[in-house]
């Protein structure tokens, strides 16, 4: 099945010669990195974690979303969704596979990777984390495959593929919940330490994955002869909408608390984002662009007829990923370390081999999903015909 | 009425023996597991299965409990920072100009910083400009320990000391993000540059060569005090302490950092907590620090 | 089998290319590695053949128990103690103090690169005496 990748049209291979460039500029960038040091990146000793652990608990939402598709398509047998939910898996596993990248080009010392398998530590959270999204990345792609395999010879799914199914719903939710954990239950990172922040995280996947998704979709129908359509696509879009205004309404809920509740320490994290601090203020245009966005967003998104226009959806949909990009990619990490414990602010803002090498990430990513997408496209059209 | 009272007794009896036994048994557990792997790990035992450890803590060595220091801030010389100096020298710690990569085991912070939650308009004078010294605060219950994927950073059980073990670290600085202390370092950049480590870090003011007895570190693992573990063992007091005692002597003043055994009813430092009124850095995160300040 | 020549023929290409290191280096092996060995300290910790072959095993424990079980004091088999340290006991002074003439030797023979040393500070070889400092 997987020689489908290799026969495509001029475009597709143009598109990924252009990622395979950016990777590679990407992977110079990166070896620079390995050489001498995390110095070259923005990051300090204040702000300890910046660009590539934001978009890796970006991503891991991106990644979790797929389960918008499933869960209705086997536990509740929304039939439309069959046709698309090879794409949702599919982008799943693009999204794990950034994660786990991201968190690789993170790494100070990236050669001593597998002392977590050698010292297996259960008490640390970053431990399951690593268990729940490799387990999760084979979940997709074996899943994925046996049922586009299947498809391919116009049989059902064989019946033992429905256990992995079954499980890879909680799974789904699971990486999500395990990365909000890695912030939730630090002390003294008062931005981090709230309970909310685990449905926060769900909340904004399943806006932002279901976006993301959509557009894919759109690209889908536009450059191959399979159309993922129109029902799904609408369908889509009322999830996106829910969890859009679930994800502001948790926001709100944050600094109720927050702000009611008068505590400095609290309040300080969020003085910075949104207003910045006697002089100190990097991101103060973002975060409001990011609530600007959403909440353009939710109002494209509840008006009925606007939402089921697909050109209104688009822009709804590109504005529900760049908003909670900034806030969670960007504003979720950054706005945890300043100020630091100690109540001094240092800024943050990523360099350009930092963001080159981010940037490659996110060219790996699509370019597996430019792959997978090419395969199960191509499978489709060859069963229809 | 007998056979009440007999059956209350009975159920008394097993559900206490039940409450009795279950922590008891987990604690004979755990220390006879403890004897067994003579502070290893399972994973560890297992790697060397084949060279069974036969090593033991040197005899000159000193023990405790549980280690702690007392910082008495108002007896820290003006200006002086021995203790900062003569750790930073004898643990290789790198001098790198840029505060974005620095690396700090023990330095001078202002109280509003070290105590920021107790900071106010109209604090006493003498406060605003006295230099608090901060260390790792060698946490009875770490955040740090407790987040770290590899157990690169432990404490050690003998003597709670937390420790870094910087072969394993892989630089992941979840602990930097754990510590409410500000009390890790993570090296962004080569810290002492050898011949096939690459490029020399520009940024460098160190003039003189590492102290040969010591190790040095490699770029991309996370650092911190050890309360000089390696000092200890050779029955010093650390390093830091030491050289406070000597010059706050010669200025005939008492010493601003005093170190010793906090379960040793007679210890010095358990003196001064029962003479002095003394803080704790965010006592209210239950991280439980054993460094004790008197301001 | 469907094109069997060129299958073959790539597969002897192949296995003539991985072959490469034999049949360039043929008749050119470089020199065997000379170990100077300590002149003042005549008993390594553990007996010679043991240390050539699980000298690394050794260190590992070493460290181990060092930086984590706080054991610092090592007896050999025979029943001698030492200090468990790298710098301060097998590259002292009396001992391997060259790493020239020592480590590197069959280090650099078998290309191997243990990261020791990225660490680890080895003694100041004599020429470099002139420049020391106090």
């Amino acid at each position: 099945m997987f020689e489908k990748a290799f026969l495509g049209r001029r475009k597709y291979w143009i598109w990924l010669a252009i990622l395979g460039g950016i990777i590679g500029v990407g992977f110079i960038m990166w070896l620079w990195q390995f050489r001498v040091g995390l110095g070259i990146t923005g990051m300090s000793r204040d702000v300890s974690w910046g660009f590539y652990i934001g978009q890796f608990t970006y991503l891991v939402g991106v990644a979790a979303a797929g389960v918008m598709v499933v869960l209705p398509y086997y536990l509740h047998h929304f039939k439309a969704f069959g046709r698309i939910t090879i794409l949702a898996e599919f982008m799943a596993v693009g999204a794990v596979s950034m994660c786990l990248l991201f968190i690789l080009v993170d790494l100070g010392n990236p050669v001593r990777m597998l002392n977590m398998v050698l010292h297996p530590t259960p008490n640390s959270v970053l431990f399951w984390d690593m268990i729940v999204l490799n387990v999760y990345l084979f979940l997709n792609i074996f899943i994925g495959w046996t049922v586009l395999s299947a498809e391919r010879k116009s049989a059902p799914p064989p019946r033992w593929i429905k256990p992995f199914i079954y499980i890879s719903i909680p799974w789904a939710i699971s990486i999500h919940t395990v990365t909000a954990y890695l912030y939730a239950g630090l002390p003294g990172r008062h931005f981090w330490l709230t309970a909310v922040m685990a449905p926060r995280f769900l909340s904004s996947a399943f806006c932002a994955g279901p976006a993301l998704l959509i557009l894919l979709c759109l690209i889908v129908r536009k450059t191959t002869r399979f159309d993922p359509g129109k029902e799904q696509i609408r369908t889509l879009g009322s999830i996106v909408t829910y969890a859009l205004i679930l994800n502001v309404f948790l926001f709100v809920c944050e600094l109720f608390t927050v702000f009611y509740s008068q505590i400095p320490g609290h309040m300080d994290h969020f003085h910075y984002l949104f207003f910045g601090h006697e002089g100190h203020g990097n991101l103060i245009s973002l975060m409001w662009l990011a609530f600007a966005l959403m909440t353009g967003a939710i109002i494209l998104l509840v008006i009925p007829a606007c939402r089921r226009n697909e050109e209104i959806l688009t822009v709804a949909c590109v504005m529900t990923v760049i908003g909670t990009w900034i806030d969670k990619g960007f504003g979720l990490v950054v706005g945890g370390f300043v100020p630091n414990p100690m109540h001094e602010y240092t800024e943050y803002w990523p360099t350009v081999p930092e963001a080159l090498i981010s940037l490659a990430v996110w060219a790996t990513g699509f370019l597996i999903i430019s792959v997978l997408y090419k395969v199960a496209t191509s499978v489709k059209e060859e069963v229809r015909a | 009425m007998g056979v009440n009272r007999r059956k209350f007794l009975k159920i008394a009896g097993i559900s206490t023996l039940g409450v009795v036994a279950k922590p008891a048994a987990d604690a004979l557990a755990v220390e006879w597991l403890d004897k067994r792997l003579g502070g290893f790990t399972i994973p560890e035992t297992l790697l060397h299965l084949f060279h069974r450890p036969t090593g033991f803590t040197p005899g000159e060595a000193l023990t405790a409990k549980r280690w702690a220091m007392v910082v008495n801030v108002k007896n820290c010389p003006e200006g002086c920072k021995a203790c900062r100096e003569v750790c930073h020298k004898v643990h290789n710690v790198p001098d790198i100009e840029n505060p974005r990569h620095e690396i700090k085991w023990i330095w001078h912070g202002e109280y509003k910083h070290v105590f920021p939650g107790q900071k106010h308009e109209h604090i006493e004078e003498a406060l605003k400009k006295i230099p608090f010294v901060v260390l790792c605060n060698h946490c009875q219950n770490p955040a740090c320990v407790r987040v770290c994927p590899t157990k690169a950073t432990f404490k050690r059980k003998h003597d709670g000391i937390v420790l870094m073990d910087m072969h394993r670290c892989i630089g992941c600085r979840f602990c930097m993000a754990a510590c409410p202390f500000g009390a890790r370092s993570f090296n962004w950049i080569i810290p002492w540059p050898r011949e096939r480590a690459g490029t020399m870090p520009r940024f460098r003011k160190d003039k003189e060569p590492p102290n040969p007895e010591f190790p040095t570190r490699v770029k991309g693992v996370v650092e911190k005090c050890n309360f000089c573990a390696e000092r200890l063992a050779k029955g010093q007091i650390p390093a830091c302490v030491e050289t406070c005692r000597e010059v706050t002597k010669k200025k005939g003043m008492k010493p601003a950092l005093v170190f010793g055994d906090l379960e040793a009813p007679d210890s010095e430092v358990r003196q001064l907590l029962r003479s002095h009124y003394t803080l704790r850095r965010k006592p209210e995160l239950g991280t439980n620090p054993n460094v004790y300040y008197i301001v | 089998m469907y094109d069997g020549g060129k299958i073959i023929t790539g597969i002897i290409i192949g296995l003539v290319l991985l072959a490469f290191p034999i049949w360039y280096t043929h008749g050119t092996a470089p020199p065997r590695p000379e170990v100077k060995l300590p002149v003042k300290e005549k008993q390594c910790v553990q007996p010679k053949a043991y240390m050539k072959t699980n000298h690394m095993q050794l260190l590992d424990l070493w460290r181990d128990s060092t930086v984590r079980a706080a054991k610092r004091i090592y007896i050999s088999d025979d029943g001698r103690k030492y200090d468990m340290s790298l710098q301060n006991t097998c590259m002292s002074a009396d001992c391997h103090a060259k790493k020239t003439e020592f480590c590197d030797q069959c280090h650099n023979y078998t290309g191997v690169v243990p990261y020791c040393w990225d660490c680890h500070i080895e003694p100041k070889e004599p020429k470099e005496k002139s420049e020391e400092k106090h």
